[in-house]
């Protein structure tokens, strides 16, 4: 059980410099980062603080710890990749109407130099 | 520059994707058969000379900057023809299988019943079908699911040959089904309380190339579109709610 802690709380060490590295290098928007650090601080948390690891185990009526610590992990990652769905999908929408805008524009400046000319 | 012509103005647009070899024969059939209609074509970003092919046969190339999907490239030729004002649009896929003799019939229909849409459908009858039985299959499913939403039935939900007014035009210029269109439009139309009326029409065999709706893609089209439906039934039936006025004494 400690040494699965242990993994896990490096694990969350290493995203999190993998995240403010990222933040850093300008790979990922300060806005997006937040999420992910939040999640990997939760998990270094859960990972730390046994207590608080065996009150949830306790809450949630599971049989061990280990199967806890994963399921809230697993719970914590889903809600992120819903919210990037979320915003993918609005930068899809967003995407095309630009695409859609660039083209007309494109058509009416054609049709402008067809006139001139 | 494509221009409207009059209170009547119609423009005729053709989604095209990698289709050099059909093209300009369809654009040719377009000029033929309703003669002074001008016809764009939206090139949704071909890797091949479909841009070029349908300029040379005549017609205006709307071309997008990267691949949108059928219901993008549809909505982008509705959004300038709404832009440019023509008051009719009518819709032909640009593999040849929408007979372009057919387009005086929708656009007389759309103008002499007023209703904001009208279906070029290849069955005459409910039980007529001359399609692949996978299709088959799927648009009597839509039938049945469609039948109580649109509160009529609708024998080919799933053709492309469609002609709307500028009302319609107008909704689907700022909204537009993006995958698959077909389906979902009915539902965006009719939840607006809007008409449609279907002829029936000749569908003809594929110029050239294949269909993009292979039977691996069926269950993920049929999954996709019955998604989109409950969803666009889902949110103007809130809209209604919303709008509808508080009861007294309630």
């Amino acid at each position: 059980m400690d040494r699965l802690l242990n993994v896990t709380t490096v694990l969350s060490i290493v995203l999190l410099i993998m995240v403010l590295a990222s933040v850093r290098r300008a790979h990922i928007r300060v806005e997006y980062s937040v999420t992910w650090l939040v999640a990997a601080g939760a998990m270094l948390v859960l990972s730390r603080a046994r207590p608080v690891l065996d009150l949830f185990r306790r809450l949630t009526g599971l049989p061990d710890t280990p199967l806890t610590l994963f399921l809230l992990a697993a719970g914590v990652f889903l809600m992120m990749f819903f919210r990037f769905s979320v915003i993918i999908s609005h930068l899809r929408d967003d995407n095309i109407a630009l695409a859609q805008r660039v083209a007309i524009l494109e058509y009416h400046i054609q049709s402008l130099r067809n006139h001139e000319s | 520059m494509i221009h409207p012509n009059g209170p009547d103005s119609l423009l005729v647009i053709v989604p095209a994707l990698n289709e050099e070899g059909a093209i300009a024969g369809v654009v040719d059939s377009i000029h033929k058969h309703v003669p002074g209609v001008p016809v764009l074509v939206i090139d949704d970003c071909s890797r091949d000379h479909t841009s070029a092919r349908a300029r040379e046969a005549g017609a205006d190339v709307l071309n997008l900057p990267h691949h949108l999907g059928l219901g993008g490239a549809v909505q982008a030729g509705y959004k300038l023809a709404y832009e440019l004002g023509f008051h009719y649009v009518i819709r032909v896929d640009g593999d040849g299988q929408h007979d372009p003799r057919d387009i005086p019939r929708v656009f007389d229909k759309l103008k002499q019943s007023g209703c904001e849409m009208v279906i070029g459908s290849r069955f005459s009858e409910p039980t007529g079908s001359d399609t692949s039985m996978v299709r088959g299959l799927g648009i009597r499913f839509f039938r049945a699911v469609l039948r109580p939403i649109l509160g009529k039935p609708v024998l080919d939900p799933t053709s492309g040959f469609v002609g709307v007014n500028r009302t319609a035009l107008g909704v689907f210029a700022g909204s537009f089904p993006l995958e698959y269109p077909e389906i979902e439009a009915l539902v965006v139309l009719q939840r607006r309380r809007f008409r449609f009326e279907e002829i029936p029409c000749k569908m003809r065999p594929r110029y050239t190339g294949r269909s993009s709706i292979t039977a691996l893609k069926s269950l993920y089209y049929i999954i996709h579109v019955l998604l989109g439906v409950f969803v666009n039934v889902l949110k103007f039936e809130r809209r209604l709610h919303r709008a509808a006025p508080p009861e007294e004494g309630g």
